[in-house]
C-alpha cells in the first residue's frame, strides 16, 4: 500500500541543478553516440536539441534519436519493468532502444527513436480519436510483465504537497485543498487504486502522443515513468476534466469519449453515463491542475488567468457535491 | 474494418442520419455505395429551407458532472471560443500539454 512519505524528487535543491549543468552536455553526447550506431552516416552537424530541461526530465534529440535523463531518484527496477512492457506493446506505446536504462550523472537514462509530436500551435488538430483508440488498447491489453501502480495518483499527492508547501495561503489554494479532503483515499495515493490489474499510462495528455515514424506514422504513446497497473479512468481524466471544467468544447470531448468506446475501452460502461466513472479521477487531475496552475501563476508573480481561475472554480463547485461512489461495472 | 491507407481500425459514425466510417489513425472517411449521394441528398434539404436562427442548444450537450461549468448556451460557461473552438485560450493550449 502505498503511503505518504516525503517524495524525494520534491527537492529542487542546488545539488539537482549542479549535476543538470553537467547532466545536459553529456547526456547530448550520450544522443549523439546513440545516433550514429544508429545511423552511423549521419548527416549531422555538432550541437543538440533540447525538447525538455525540467528537474523533473531532462530530453534531447540528436537526429532520429532522443536520450531522456528520468526525474532524479527514478527507480532502476521500476522503470526497467515499465520499458520491457513498452518493448511489447508495439503499436500502442513507442518501444526504447534498449529496455534497460544506464546511469549518468545518478540518473536513470533511456534511448528513444524520436516521433512527431502534436503541433502545439495547432491544437486544434489534436488527434483525439487516436488518443481515445490506443488507450483503449492499452487498457484492453493484459500487462506484459509484473508492473507496479499506475502512479498518477502519486502525481496528484505531489501537486497538492507542492501548494501546500509553497503557496497554502494563498486564496485560491481554500477551494483546491477542500476540494481534495473530498477525494477517497485511493485518489489522494493513500489506499490501493480500486482496479489493481488493468494497464495504464498514468499521465495522458497531448505531449504524450508521437507519430513514428516520423513525420506520418501512426500515432503512439510514449513517456513511460507513470505506467503501471490500477484504475484506467485515470486516463480518460484530463480531457474529462477540461471538458467539465468548461475548456474542452463539447464535440472534442464527445469525439474522444466515442472513439473510446467504440475501440471497447473498459475504463467506462459502453454507453449511458460514463461520469459514475470518471467522476473521481476527474476530480483529482482538476484538483491537480489548479494546484500546479496556482503554483506557477504565484511564482511568476501574475494573478490566475481566465483558464486557471475556470479550474480553480470547479473545485470551489466541487466543495458543495460529493464525489460519486466509483461503481464495479463488469469488465 | 481497417483503414485501407493506413490501416488502423476504422469506426462508423452516423453523419445526417447517414452512417459513415471513419479512420481511428488518418480520420480518412470510407463511404459505402450510395452513401455520398445520401449524404449530399441531406445536405441540399438542410440548404433549401432558410437555416432557422442558431438557437441556443442546438445539440443537447454530453453528460457532465455537478461540480461542472455550465455548457453551452451562451450563459457564461465554456471559455473556448465558439464552434470549432478556433479561438481556444493560449493558456488552455498550453494546458493541453502539461504533465
Amino acid at each position: 500500500m502505498p503511503a505518504l512519505i516525503p517524495d524525494p524528487s520534491l527537492r529542487l535543491s542546488t545539488e539537482i541543478s549542479t549535476a543538470t549543468h553537467q547532466l545536459l552536455p553529456d547526456l547530448t553526447a550520450r544522443a549523439i553516440t546513440a545516433a550514429h550506431t544508429q545511423t552511423p552516416a549521419c548527416p549531422c552537424t555538432p550541437g543538440r536539441a533540447t525538447l525538455t530541461d525540467r528537474p523533473d526530465g531532462t530530453v534531447v534529440r540528436h537526429a532520429a534519436t532522443v536520450a531522456k535523463a528520468h526525474a532524479p531518484h527514478t527507480n532502476p527496477t521500476d522503470l526497467t519493468a515499465r520499458l520491457t512492457a513498452a518493448t511489447h506493446l508495439p503499436g500502442i506505446l513507442l518501444p526504447p532502444l534498449d529496455p534497460t536504462p544506464v546511469t549518468l550523472h545518478d540518473r536513470q537514462v533511456t534511448f528513444w527513436p524520436y516521433g512527431t509530436p502534436v503541433d502545439p500551435d495547432d491544437p486544434d488538430a489534436a488527434p483525439w480519436e487516436a488518443a481515445a483508440t490506443l488507450l483503449a488498447r492499452l487498457h484492453r491489453t493484459p500487462a506484459p510483465t509484473p508492473l507496479p501502480p499506475m502512479r498518477g495518483p502519486l502525481k496528484a499527492v505531489r501537486a497538492i504537497t507542492r501548494l501546500r508547501e509553497t503557496v497554502g495561503g494563498h486564496p485560491a489554494a481554500v477551494p483546491v485543498l477542500h476540494a481534495w479532503t473530498l477525494l477517497p483515499a485511493w485518489a489522494r495515493a493513500e489506499a490501493p487504486q480500486p482496479d489493481t490489474t488493468t494497464l495504464c499510462h498514468g499521465d495522458l495528455h497531448l505531449g504524450q502522443l508521437v507519430r513514428h515514424p516520423a513525420p506520418d506514422g501512426p500515432w503512439l504513446l510514449i513517456d513511460v515513468d507513470d505506467l503501471g497497473v490500477g484504475t484506467p479512468g485515470w486516463d480518460l481524466a484530463r480531457p474529462a476534466a477540461w471538458y467539465a471544467c468548461g475548456l474542452l468544447p463539447p464535440d472534442e470531448w464527445t469525439r474522444f469519449l466515442a472513439a473510446y468506446r467504440a475501440a471497447g475501452g473498459p475504463a467506462v460502461p459502453a454507453d449511458g453515463d460514463p461520469w459514475p466513472a470518471l467522476d473521481v479521477p476527474a476530480r483529482a487531475l482538476t484538483v491537480q491542475t489548479a494546484a500546479l496552475a496556482i503554483v506557477k501563476a504565484v511564482a511568476a508573480g501574475r494573478p490566475l488567468d481566465e483558464v486557471e481561475g475556470a479550474v480553480v472554480d470547479a473545485c470551489d463547485r466541487m466543495g458543495s457535491v460529493p464525489p460519486e461512489l466509483t461503481p464495479g461495472f463488469a469488465k | 474494418m481497417q483503414c485501407p491507407k493506413c490501416h488502423a481500425p476504422m469506426h462508423p459514425y452516423n453523419r445526417n442520419g447517414v452512417q459513415i466510417e471513419q479512420c481511428s489513425n488518418c480520420r480518412g472517411i470510407f463511404l459505402d455505395y450510395g452513401e455520398l449521394e445520401a449524404l449530399t441528398r441531406v445536405e441540399s434539404q438542410w440548404q433549401q429551407p432558410a437555416p432557422p436562427p442558431p438557437g441556443p442548444q442546438a445539440y443537447p450537450a454530453p453528460p457532465a458532472p455537478a461540480w461542472g461549468a455550465p455548457h453551452g448556451g451562451g450563459h457564461g460557461g465554456g471559455h473556448y471560443g465558439g464552434h470549432g473552438s478556433h479561438h481556444r485560450h493560449k493558456s488552455f493550449g498550453h494546458m493541453l500539454f502539461s504533465s
